[in-house]
């Protein structure tokens, strides 16, 4: 490999997120549109890539009756002035609703209130891969201002015919055209009247620069908050259907048992039960959810389970047993530069070491939940995912019906991080529904959450690197076990390099989990960086300084030394301080953190976190201030405390009371520095905010202390410090 | 076992009929569709359950119903005067103090609870008093601030 592959981003998809269904290519009747949207006008976004192939041109509007195929977005303007927008991104917390509303609004020029966003429904939205990556704000939020602003100049060019005068004195503003000489003034609603119009994208529409942004750039809060204050809107768990029955699935006793024997006859003599027995699926529907209990509870079921390792087995079990498939997460990733011989041959200094990381739980608050609905062939379903066309594609597998009898609804969801990729409740639902014949809602209780959903892949980094003298590192090796390559490159700036990914054969579940391996690499490399300053006695800072060419890594390491007081050293010597950071889609950070150390009891407290965060041009400042808050707070968990206990193929702390996560009396004073770049397009914050967490709290616990910590969680139990 | 078929809750009598030993919250969800409270561990670890009897926060999960029958209950549904969302809602709105906000509901409920019994308004009097509230998305200082305007508000509207 000759490419140098740091600071690109694309280098490393993320293996498990790519399920890779096929392509769905949308083609639309338009006129079929309008019978469905009612009249006015509608703008299609189509993806960049499938306008070349586009004959008919960019911004000549369609011909024909057929829609482009390609499609990333689309908007319509009503006749009542409403604005609806199509896309199939989905709402999971991240507060994108308001995000992309803001970008519409921004373009289109009408207010915030008159735009409502269509989300996640395969029936109505375009396909999507999936809302994940961190990938809305830089593709979804630039295909919803690009279509947005082709609206506006079309409904100026509406004006100008119907006013007979040059589009160039005329101006968008509030929902209206305006002339600039006559002044006189055209609602859009009036333009759009008794109109059946349809643009395609132009290529190259100038959108507003994020200078000159009014509405995008500033606080906006959570566009239906309302709904959400008042207990009003409803999630995937609180749907209902008139008729409805409640599903519930008989799990096995481990991972990978089989049934060697079933007898449901009690259960079935309950009234209104239905049992299904398929394969290993075993099922009820009943009339309410206690019977549906009582019924699963009359089930006498056994299984045979295959032996399984437990945690103490785990890293070794890891390193010792490559995977041998060909999922998504079995191809490894190899990169080389210079040598890694010639540069430990030669070193002034030279440091081995070894980091692991536990298998770690997402728990969204809202377990997973389905409610399903057959009628005839045709199957409706509204589930919490994250990836409604991908969990389309596996309902259409599992009953053997074309994708297109198939519509599957992604109410807004009680959050995801990563976790709700599958369809898993969906399929449950929608198996008892059919044998049923009525409509059939699963809810996951929070065990079977814990249980059956999948982890954040746990993870063994080994890393060999030497340095000179003066602090320039010379070489590094860098080898990933099992938990993924994302993150995985180095971006200091070294002229010998190893880095490898290895995937293993995984004892549980795993799949991705917000930032994904990034967390564990970044842990793992700016844990070592600490390790080899202190080597060589060199101020942390100074060090990463001196290895890093990249200019805007560099600038928020800076920033948030300056807002954390770095060099004013710690006064209190209970207290410890150290940073970590880096670089993931689109975002860099640098987090610093203050750690306090009760040496009597072993307690272990994050005082103050600081994170310098610039992803470009910020879209909503408030927005992302919350993201960057909550990401420093969930990645405090995993630093500290979370870890999945198992053995024999059973998870032996899935609840809440067991597994512990961050509580209020858990969070530090959060600082934020947000660098606002706006010559430089607008990156998601979701997830590469948490990667300097564990990192900087585990190098302040051994500026505390001198214990060196190299596994996650750090202090499960609390640190004793002899 | 006995059954209720009564509950006062947000200030109008529901009808019902559920054995006593029932969780309350799977009263209030799937029988009554005030779908507001919500599940998120079934044993009173998370709080988004969350709902006042007479007046004090309880876990609508881990509460049988047939110790709540001849209660006044409310849930978050029944928190707004009509239009006017208490001062509670109102400042979690103001403060942007939700995220995915499925533990919204219960952490309201309880904020409205505690306004009466905290001590004071301190970062750190308020955390010890929600610490049984879970928010996995880590909106807690935008919750802290929400409760410190609420109470602010409230006070204001004393005096």
């Amino acid at each position: 490999m000759s490419k140098d592959l740091q600071f690109d981003a694309s280098i490393e998809p993320e293996r498990y997120e790519l399920t890779a269904p096929p392509t769905y290519h949308f083609d639309v009747d338009r006129r079929e549109f309008f019978r469905f949207l009612g009249a006015g006008i509608l703008i299609v976004c189509v993806l960049k890539d499938a306008h070349a192939h586009q004959e008919s041109g960019a911004g000549q509007g369609a011909q024909g009756p057929s829609l482009p195929k390609e499609i990333g977005a689309w908007l319509h303007i009503g006749e009542d002035g409403n604005v609806t927008v199509y896309t199939g991104k989905v709402e999971v917390g991240q507060n994108i609703r308001t995000s992309l509303t803001q970008a519409v609004a921004e373009e289109l020029h009408v207010p915030v209130g008159s735009i409502q966003m269509v989300m996640g429904d395969t029936k109505l939205t375009p396909y999507d891969r999936g809302t994940f990556g961190s990938r809305t704000t830089p593709e979804m939020n630039l295909q919803l201002r690009k279509v947005a602003s082709a609206a506006r100049d079309t409904l100026i060019v509406l004006a100008a015919a119907q006013w007979q005068v040059d589009r160039k004195r005329l101006s968008a503003a509030d929902g209206k055209i305006t002339d600039s000489e006559s002044k006189r003034t055209v609602e859009y609603a009036a333009l759009v009247k008794g109109k059946q119009l349809t643009e395609t994208l132009p290529v190259e529409d100038p959108l507003i620069p994020a200078a000159q942004w009014t509405v995008a750039g500033q606080p906006l809060p959570k566009v239906n908050g309302r709904d959400f204050v008042t207990g009003k809107h409803r999630y995937p768990y609180d749907q209902r259907l008139p008729d409805m029955l409640y599903g519930k699935v008989l799990r096995p006793a481990s991972f990978g048992a089989t049934l060697s024997s079933l007898n449901t006859q009690e259960a079935e003599k309950i009234p209104g039960v239905v049992v299904v027995h398929d394969g290993n699926f075993v099922g009820v529907a009943a009339p309410s959810a206690e019977i549906a209990s009582r019924a699963l509870a009359a089930i006498r079921a056994e299984w045979k389970s295959p032996p399984q390792i437990s945690n103490k087995e785990l890293f070794e079990y890891l390193k010792k047993n490559p995977a041998e498939g060909s999922g998504p997460l079995d191809s490894p990733f190899r990169y080389e530069k210079g040598s890694m011989d010639k540069a430990l041959a030669s070193a002034d200094h030279r440091l081995q070491q070894t980091y692991t990381a536990e298998y770690i739980a997402h728990c969204p608050l809202e377990p997973r939940a389905a409610l399903a609905q057959w009628s005839g062939d045709d199957l409706t379903v509204w589930t919490g995912t994250q990836r409604p066309f991908g969990v389309r594609t596996e309902l259409a597998a599992a009953f053997r019906v074309p994708e297109e009898r198939v519509r599957v609804l992604m109410p807004d969801t009680g959050s995801g991080y990563g976790g709700k990729h599958t369809g898993d409740a969906a399929i449950e639902a929608a198996r008892l529904a059919r044998a049923a014949k009525r409509p059939v809602k699963v809810m996951w209780t929070r065990e079977e959450e814990f249980t059956w959903a999948y982890f954040r892949p746990a993870a063994v980094i080994d890393v060999n690197s030497s340095v000179r003298n003066d602090g320039k590192i010379t070489g590094w090796e860098f080898h990933n076990y099992n938990s993924g390559a994302a993150g995985i490159p180095t971006f200091y700036d070294i002229e010998n390099q190893r880095i490898e990914f290895h995937p293993a054969r995984t004892p549980l579940r795993q799949g991705s989990y917000r930032a994904l391996a990034a967390t564990v690499n970044h842990f793992a490399r700016e844990s070592f960086m600490d390790e080899l300053a202190h080597q060589i006695k060199m101020d942390p800072l100074e060090f990463r300084l001196k290895n890093l060419k990249n200019e805007r890594l560099s600038a928020v390491f800076e920033a948030g030394a300056k807002r954390f007081r770095w060099n004013q050293g710690k006064t209190n010597p209970g207290r410890g301080f150290g940073m970590g950071g880096g670089f993931e889609k689109g975002g860099n950070v640098a987090t610093f953190a203050e750690v306090a150390v009760d040496r009597k009891s072993g307690e272990v407290k994050v005082a103050r976190l600081v994170t310098a965060f610039e992803c470009g041009a910020i879209v909503n400042p408030d927005g992302l201030r919350n993201q960057l808050e909550g990401a420093n707070i969930m990645a405090l968990g995993g630093a500290l405390f979370e870890a999945i206990e198992f053995a024999n193929g059973q998870i032996l702390n899935g609840r809440f009371s067991d597994y512990r996560l961050p509580r209020f009396s858990d969070v530090p004073v959060l600082e934020t520095v947000m660098i606002d770049r706006k010559d430089i397009p607008s990156a998601g914050a979701g997830e590469s905010s948490l990667v300097g967490v564990a990192p900087a709290i585990a190098n302040a616990i051994f500026d505390a202390t001198g214990v060196r910590l190299r596994s996650l969680p750090l202090v499960p139990n609390g640190l004793k410090v002899a | 076992m006995a059954t209720i078929q009564q509950l006062n809750i947000n200030g109008r009598t529901y009808s019902t009929e559920a054995d006593a030993d029932t969780s309350l919250l799977f009263v209030l969800r799937d029988h009554l569709d005030l779908t507001g409270s919500k599940y998120g561990c079934g044993e009173g670890q998370c709080g988004a359950c969350t709902v006042l009897i007479d007046g004090k926060s309880r876990r609508s999960c881990i509460t049988r119903v047939g110790d709540v029958a001849q209660k006044q209950i409310t849930t978050i549904e029944g928190l707004a005067q009509g239009d006017r969302l208490h001062p509670v809602q109102q400042a979690f709105l103001d403060e942007g103090a939700m995220q995915c906000a499925y533990c919204t509901s219960g952490m309201i409920m309880t904020a409205v609870s505690l306004l009466n019994t905290m001590r004071d308004s301190s970062a750190g009097e308020i955390a010890r008093l929600m610490e049984g509230n879970i928010c996995r998305c880590g909106t807690q200082p935008r919750i802290v601030l929400a409760i410190q305007r609420a109470a602010k508000a409230v006070n204001a509207s004393k005096t």
